[in-house]
C-alpha cells in the first residue's frame, strides 16, 4: 500500500536521453581499443559502440564519452597520440562547435565572447583583467590561474582546463591572442 | 532556510557542510576560508549581504573542491543523495558543478521525498544538466546569461559550446528566445536572464524587463551572473513571491554594479560591497510605488 505513495522517480523525456555524452571517431579499430584502455585504466565512464550514421569518417567502431569532459579526455588521448577524427555530441552528430566570436572594444579594454565565455585584456598591459561566464567547475579556477596574468604568459585553458567551458574559453584566448599580436 | 550547492576551485578543498560567513573579502565556514573572486563563495557573499538587510540567519552550504576534472562534484552529488532527503531548507540554490544527467536525476529524487518540497533555483552546471535532462520544469528558477539562454533554446545543444549559430545569442532576440526555450520546455518556472537589459519571464511571456542603470563594463565582470543568483535566492528565501524577487534581484544587482563605477578590470566582490546600499535604495523605491497606488 504504501508503495502507492511513493513519489514518483523523475524522468528524462526519451529525446534526452545521452543528451550529457559525446563520440569519438577513429581512423581504425586498433586505435578504438587502445583509447578505450586508456580512457578506462584513468577512471572515465566510456563504451564502444557503433558510430551514428551521421559519421562518415572513421571505422565501425566509436567510443561514447561524458561530453562535459571533451578538453581533458582530447588532451590524455593527444598526450598518447591517439587523436580522435571527430568529436560529436551523440545525440545530434551534426552539431558543430561554436564558431563566432563576439567582439566588444571598451576603449582601454578588449572583451571576446565564444560561446558562453568571454575574456578581457587591457590592450596598454596585454594583462588578463576578467573571465566571465560558464557553468564548469573549471571556470572559477582558470579564471584563478589566468586573471592578472599577460596574455603570453598565462597558462592556456587548453593546458589547465578540463571541460567544454575551458574549450570555449579556449577558443576566446585563441581569438584575444590573433586580435593582439602585431599584424 | 537557504542552502547553496556548489564547488570551490580548489582540487583539495574537503566537502564540507555548514553556516557560512563573511568575512572582510572571504567567505567562512568553520575554519576555512575562501576569497571571493567569482561562482559560488561570490554567490554565498551577495546572498549573505542581502540576508543581513533582510534579517536571514546565514546561508547553509554544501561545498567541495572541484577545478573541474569532476571528482569533487560526484562526491558532492552523493553525499546530497544521501543527505538531502533528511534536510528542511525552503530554497535549495544549484550552482557550479560538473554537469552530470545521471547524478543530477539522483539528486532531484532526492529533492522529491524533503517535506515540504523545497524552492529549486539552478545557475551554471547544474542548470545545464537540469536542461539535458528534460526536466527543467522541475525548478522554479533558473538564472542564465544571454549566452546560456541560447544553449536553452537550443533543443538539440547539450552545451553552450554547441549552441547553433541561428539561434546563437543576440540581446535583441532575446525574447524569442526565452519563448524558443519554453516551447521546448527548456525553462525553468521563471527565467531571470542577465543581460545588456535583464528580463524576467516565465511561460506566459516576458514581466518585466530592468534596463538601468546601464553598465557595459558589468559584461566583462567575472561573477555578476553568481552576485544576481544569490541575491534572488536570499529574497525567495525570506518568503518574497519569486516573481517579485526576481524583479527585485534584477534591480539590486545593477545599482550595487553602478555603485561601484565599475570598469571591465573591476573584480565581483567590489560590487558585492554595496549590495545593502542598493537593496535599501530599491527597497524604499518600491516602497514608495506601493504607497502611491494604495
Amino acid at each position: 500500500m504504501v508503495a502507492l505513495f511513493r513519489k514518483k522517480r523523475p524522468r528524462g523525456s526519451p529525446g534526452t536521453r545521452n543528451q550529457d555524452r559525446g563520440i569519438l571517431v577513429f581512423e581504425n579499430t586498433s586505435e578504438v581499443i587502445q583509447a578505450e584502455n586508456l580512457l578506462m585504466a584513468k577512471g572515465w565512464s566510456v563504451r564502444v559502440k557503433g558510430p551514428p550514421p551521421e559519421i562518415r569518417k572513421g571505422c565501425d567502431l566509436a567510443i561514447e564519452f561524458p561530453l562535459i569532459e571533451e578538453l581533458n579526455i582530447l588532451r590524455t588521448l593527444q598526450e598518447a597520440d591517439l587523436s580522435p577524427l571527430q568529436v560529436v555530441p551523440v545525440n545530434s552528430p551534426l552539431l558543430q562547435p561554436v564558431d563566432l566570436f563576439q567582439i566588444k572594444d571598451f576603449g582601454r579594454y578588449l572583451m571576446v565572447r565564444a560561446a558562453n565565455m568571454k575574456l578581457t585584456v587591457d590592450k596598454e598591459t596585454q594583462t588578463i583583467v576578467n573571465i566571465s561566464g560558464g557553468g564548469c567547475p573549471d571556470v572559477p579556477y582558470l579564471a584563478r590561474e589566468m586573471v592578472g596574468r599577460p596574455l603570453m604568459e598565462a597558462p592556456s585553458p587548453r593546458e589547465i582546463g578540463h571541460t567544454l567551458c575551458g574549450y570555449a574559453l579556449q577558443l576566446a584566448y585563441e581569438e584575444m591572442n590573433r586580435l593582439c599580436s602585431p599584424s | 532556510m537557504l542552502a547553496v550547492i556548489g564547488t570551490i576551485p580548489e582540487e583539495d578543498f574537503p566537502l564540507t557542510t555548514g553556516e557560512v560567513c563573511l568575512d572582510r573579502d572571504s567567505i567562512r565556514l568553520g575554519d576555512r576560508r575562501v576569497l571571493v573572486n567569482r561562482g559560488t563563495p561570490a554567490l554565498l557573499a551577495a546572498a549573505i549581504k542581502t540576508g543581513e538587510v533582510l534579517g536571514l540567519p546565514l546561508p547553509y552550504a554544501h561545498l567541495v573542491g572541484d577545478i573541474g576534472l569532476g571528482h569533487g562534484s560526484r562526491r558532492l552529488y552523493k553525499h546530497l543523495v544521501k543527505d538531502l532527503p533528511n534536510s528542511r531548507f525552503s530554497v535549495l540554490t544549484f550552482h557550479y558543478l560538473l554537469p552530470d544527467v545521471d547524478w543530477h536525476n539522483k539528486v532531484l529524487f532526492a529533492v522529491e521525498e524533503i517535506e515540504p518540497r523545497p524552492v529549486l533555483i539552478a545557475d551554471a552546471g547544474f542548470m545545464y544538466a537540469a536542461k539535458m535532462s528534460g526536466q527543467s520544469d522541475a525548478y522554479e528558477l533558473f538564472t542564465p546569461d544571454a549566452g546560456e539562454l541560447a544553449f536553452l533554446a537550443d533543443e538539440e545543444a547539450p552545451h553552450p559550446f554547441y549552441t547553433r549559430g541561428f539561434i546563437l545569442h543576440d540581446e535583441n532576440r532575446i525574447p524569442d528566445l526565452i519563448t524558443r526555450a519554453y516551447e521546448h520546455k527548456n525553462a525553468a518556472r521563471y527565467l531571470l536572464v542577465k543581460g545588456r537589459d535583464d528580463h524576467v519571464a516565465s511561460g506566459e511571456g516576458v514581466h518585466a524587463i530592468i534596463d538601468h542603470p546601464v553598465d557595459e563594463a558589468l559584461e566583462a565582470m567575472g561573477g555578476t551572473g553568481d552576485s544576481l543568483t544569490g541575491i534572488v535566492s536570499a529574497l525567495i528565501a525570506s518568503g518574497m513571491e519569486t516573481l517579485e524577487a526576481a524583479i527585485l534581484a534584477g534591480r539590486i544587482n545593477r545599482l550595487a554594479g553602478h555603485l561601484a563605477d565599475p570598469t571591465p578590470a573591476s573584480q565581483v566582490m567590489e560590487m558585492i560591497a554595496y549590495i545593502p546600499r542598493a537593496m535599501e535604495e530599491v527597497l524604499n523605491d518600491r516602497e514608495k510605488r506601493d504607497r502611491r497606488s494604495i
